[in-house]
């Protein structure tokens, strides 16, 4: 596997040292590609109900041979998964572990669950995104919902994540499995994973297995960024029984570890994240007569999180910052068809406990440790009902949805409570809100054109660490945060908009939204507080702005240029300001990405060109500066083949072919990003 | 009627308890009153122990409780309402003096028990020690007993008296009373002050204030928020204040002592050249 990296090396020799990259007009020209505009009228989909939804599904599993195909890269981390999509970008401490943002809007302002389930993160410092603890091999879809589109599953400001598992679901294809393996030269990576399933109408049983382990990488240029290694490996079992014909029990299983993860941004490393995550569901196909699909779930999740820096140099102080966080949750659901509606009811509850500590050696030996609870055992219990109907109007499509909640957060330990209440004396043990949202959702239809609006407004209470966060130190900005209990709810009022062009060849969509969010939740310098964390510049403690405003825009272009040639390019637009017109901190400056792609079943093609514009609305009181423009290019080559009766995948790529030195408004301190790499993988799956 | 009779009874119950006591000196309970304090010392005299207890194992520098009953030898009985006072004294290689003290009154609990407080400034050493004169009156006579006691600096070493030459050249002692057991919070801090008038008389200052800043050397000197400077509480006859601490660990307490004019007459202002207080605490948990 070694000649990767030969390979690596010797193209950067034959390439000579200083490449150019390719100016602008060659991504001026991809993008402005002459448009053919086809004359035939697009006949309108059936199940065009399923339309009203801005819903962007990211494929990962692939189930049928034909899937790998549409792959950019597969056996590529969920973290990459998850950034090809338009409205999703992904915030870079290291190599491992990327934070999904939505609509430039993070973790607290999201929903993001696994098969409905509701799990969060034991890092008081954003280390252990939820979409760390599963694995492409665990999943079929990625469901992307903006806005308050995204409250199916729990209450949100910027939308949802739903990563749904892949499951063969009583189908009838017997014995199943897949080795795979990859490797990429820039970190050394090495995959290797397997699947085995069983199908059949009566049960099913699927397992996999993934390994992962990388090396440090390097950024364009050659520079090793230290600290960015990582080993993980994880595993899933998901079994279904059906009862009766239209009864079912589907368990699943998902066991995830990484070790001696590296955060090149950070000023600590991870030694242990492990997560365990169960469910047992209950499937029937109707109840009472009128309702069908319904769906039932009980789970439960643990996660362990173990922050670690005793491989750093010139560590100021030694430290230790377990986190723990412990979900049990439920749902239950069903639709209901009637006339012109078409009903969903689901009713969902969880109960979390977060509690992370943090001890300090000092550097005098015969000082005793020093301790505190940085989320002080908090519990949260969560409970709401969520209801949407969609209604067939002629010619247009309504959906309306509303999701109300009850939440209650209390300080269970008597530590933590008296450490908080040095801020906040008067402070209660435990705190309940209600939380709502409501949203329509307007689709019509004038072929070609279609044409979708939307006016939503929720709300959503202030995260752990928002609410109770006890000296939680952000690198970035390089100030200690402390939560502040009494925070008003974060409340939204969103529109949104979206304008398509389509026919048989061409597709064009223009799209836009608009959050106003009134009681903005951000970090703000209390100055007469005093620095935990050595080195901190200063204290910031949560507060809510008056308000703050955010603004996406979109354009996306798809066009057939061959039977198996297609291109497409999507342009974005971001801004976000404050009450007083100041930036909001981590908005994404313009991007743009274009791309070719040639499938023709055996092989596959792909080049992509992708970049953004200067950063120039950043603010530096958050630790930003004005992140430079860049491009960079990637190409990928498929394969498939047939070995006796199975089948042989190959995918060969390389990403930053110009192995540009770059870094994105959402790298953590502006850590580059990863420089040329080669990658390949394998797939041998038997039928 | 039932209400009547039970107001009887309890008339008659508490007439018949009153007699008892009242005439009779003799002690009230059979529980150990001190049984959760620490028998410091025993002194063996006129036929009579005087036990010495305090909350720790051994009398140390800083605020110490005392805890003191006298035992009838002939009988094991101990005597209710003694008359107790003290006088304790440091023998240096070349002076005596003695320290802050309270007076020893009959516990409100017990009258078999007196109690009160001494704060040693220093700690005894093999040519220098500390020792208690106690003259009592039991039986209607008085005694006079001297003993030597082990004074000890805090096991942890860490300073919660000090005395000082204030810039008005007057010598004062200053101790924190509490916390004693500091916890991650908003502490109640309690502390004495007195000067030095001369070697053996040492009394109380009242209303000044002292000026309070908590600081961990150990991490950068990080502070915490929401501390309030102590000030003279005539009701509880000490200095009162709010002592926050974010974390465990070690925390000097940086202090300032003002008169009654607000004139600064020890201690300096923590900043960014000046890492801590000529005037200071310390506490570590």
């Amino acid at each position: 596997m070694k000649i990767f990296r030969h390979a690596h090396i010797v193209y950067t020799i034959l390439m000579g040292k200083n490449i150019h990259s390719p100016s602008w007009s060659i991504y001026v020209a991809l993008f402005m590609f002459p448009l053919y505009i086809g004359a035939q009228e697009l006949v309108l989909p059936q199940d065009s109900i399923i339309r009203i939804n801005l819903d962007e599904v990211i494929l990962i599993s692939a189930r049928k041979t034909l899937d790998y195909n549409k792959q950019p890269k597969p056996l590529s981390s969920l973290d990459e998964y998850l950034e090809s999509s338009k409205k999703v970008d992904m915030v870079k401490r290291g190599a491992y572990a990327w934070e999904p943002t939505l609509n430039n809007m993070y973790s607290e302002r999201l929903s993001v669950t696994i098969d409905g389930m509701r799990i969060f993160g034991a890092c008081t410092d954003k280390m252990d995104p939820i979409t760390s603890y599963v694995d492409v091999s665990n999943l079929s879809k990625a469901h992307i919902a903006s806005g308050q589109q995204g409250a199916e599953h729990g209450t949100t400001i910027g939308g949802a994540i739903n990563l749904e598992l892949d499951k063969s679901n009583f189908r009838d294809t017997g014995l199943e499995g897949n080795l795979e393996t990859g490797f990429e030269s820039n970190n050394e990576m090495n995959v290797v994973g397997g699947q085995l399933n069983y199908s059949n109408s009566k049960y099913f049983v699927d397992t996999d297995i993934i390994y992962r382990k990388a090396g440090n990488y390097y950024a364009g240029g050659g520079e090793e960024v230290s600290f960015s290694q990582f080993e993980k490996y994880n595993f899933s079992a998901l079994g279904g029984y059906k009862i009766a014909d239209d009864k079912a029990l589907i368990a699943s299983f998902i066991f995830d570890e990484a070790r001696d993860i590296g955060y090149p941004a950070l000023t600590m490393d991870v030694s242990l994240a492990r997560a365990m995550i169960a469910s047992l569901g209950y499937e029937q196909d109707e109840l009472w007569g009128s309702l069908t699909n319904w769906k039932s779930k009980l789970y439960f999740n643990t996660v362990t999180h173990v922050m670690d820096d005793t491989k750093r140099p010139d560590v100021a102080i030694h430290m230790d910052m377990p986190g723990w966080s412990d979900t049990y949750g439920y749902f239950s659901e069903a639709q209901l068809k009637k006339e012109k509606h078409s009903f969903l009811f689901k009713l969902d509850g969880y109960y979390n406990r977060s509690y992370a500590e943090m001890t300090m050696y000092p550097n005098d030996p015969d000082e005793l440790p020093m301790f505190m609870l940085t989320w002080p055992d908090v519990r949260t219990a969560n409970t709401g009902v969520y209801v949407e109907d969609e209604l067939d109007l002629n010619g247009s499509f309504l959906k309306l949805a509303t999701r109300m909640t009850v939440q209650n957060q209390k300080v269970a330990d008597e530590f933590g409570l008296n450490s908080l209440r040095i801020f906040y004396p008067e402070m209660e043990k435990s705190k309940t809100r209600f939380l709502k949202s409501i949203s329509g959702q307007w689709h019509k239809m004038w072929m070609p054109w279609h044409f979708n609006v939307g006016l939503s407004y929720g709300d959503r209470a202030p995260s752990v660490s928002e609410g109770y966060g006890f000296y939680l130190f952000n690198s970035f900005d390089n100030h200690d945060y402390i939560g502040d209990p009494e925070l008003d709810n974060e409340k939204s009022v969103e529109a949104n908009t979206k304008i398509s062009w389509e026919k048989s060849k061409f597709k064009f969509t223009a799209e836009a939204n608009y959050f106003h969010i009134t009681d903005y939740i951000i970090g703000d310098i209390d100055p007469s507080l005093s620095v935990m964390t050595i080195g901190a510049e200063g204290v910031k403690v949560y507060k809510n702005l008056e308000y703050a405003n955010l603004f996406n825009a979109s354009l996306e272009m798809k066009y057939g240029l061959l039977e198996h040639l297609n291109w497409n390019a999507v342009l974005s637009y971001h801004r976000g300001t404050d009450n007083e017109g100041g930036n909001l901190p981590f908005m994404s400056p313009i991007t743009y990405g274009s791309g070719l792609q040639f499938d023709n079943r055996s092989i596959s093609a792909a080049f992509q060109v992708k970049g953004a514009g200067k950063q120039r609305n950043y603010n530096p009181n958050f630790g930003e500066d004005e992140t430079a423009a860049y491009t960079v290019y990637s190409v990928t080559l498929g394969k498939t083949f047939a070995i006796n009766n199975d089948a042989v995948y190959a995918k060969f790529g390389v990403e930053n072919i110009f192995d540009t030195y770059y870094s994105t408004y959402t790298d953590w301190k502006n850590i580059p990003r990863m420089g040329r790499n080669f990658f390949l993988t394998l797939t041998y799956s038997i039928n | 009627m039932k209400t009547i009779k039970l107001v009887l009874i309890t008339i008659a119950l508490s007439l018949g308890l009153t007699a008892c006591t009242s005439d009779d000196d003799s002690p009230q309970l059979e529980v150990d009153p001190l049984a959760e304090y620490n028998l410091v010392t025993k002194v063996d005299a006129n036929g009579h122990s005087l036990e010495l207890y305090s909350d720790g194992n051994a009398f140390t520098t800083g605020y110490n409780e005392v805890y003191l009953r006298i035992k009838d030898d002939s009988d094991n009985s101990y005597f209710a309402n003694p008359k107790i006072s003290w006088m304790p004294v440091m023998h240096m290689e070349s002076m005596n003096h003695s320290c802050p003290k309270s007076e020893l009154a009959i516990s409100t609990e017990n009258n078999t028990v007196v109690e009160g407080y001494a704060i040693f400034q220093m700690a005894g050493n093999a040519d220098e020690y500390w020792d208690i004169t106690f003259t009592y009156e039991v039986g209607g006579q008085e005694y006079t007993v001297t003993q030597t006691i082990d004074v000890t600096a805090p096991s942890d070493g860490k300073q919660r008296v000090t005395s000082f030459l204030g810039s008005d050249n007057v010598r004062y002692v200053l101790a924190m009373v509490a916390p004693r057991d500091p916890v991650v919070a908003v502490n109640d801090i309690h502390a004495l002050l007195y000067k030095m008038e001369s070697m053996m008389s040492f009394p109380m200052v009242q209303n000044y204030s002292i000026a309070l800043d908590p600081r961990m050397p150990g991490m950068g000197n990080h502070s915490s928020p929401n501390n309030e400077d102590l000030t003279y509480d005539s009701s509880a006859k000490m200095y009162t204040g709010k002592l926050s601490l974010t974390m465990t660990g070690y925390w000097k307490l940086n202090l300032k002592l003002l008169n009654m004019d607000g004139e600064v007459l020890k201690g300096e202002d923590v900043t960014e050249e000046n890492e801590a207080s000529s005037l200071y605490w310390e506490l570590e948990f």
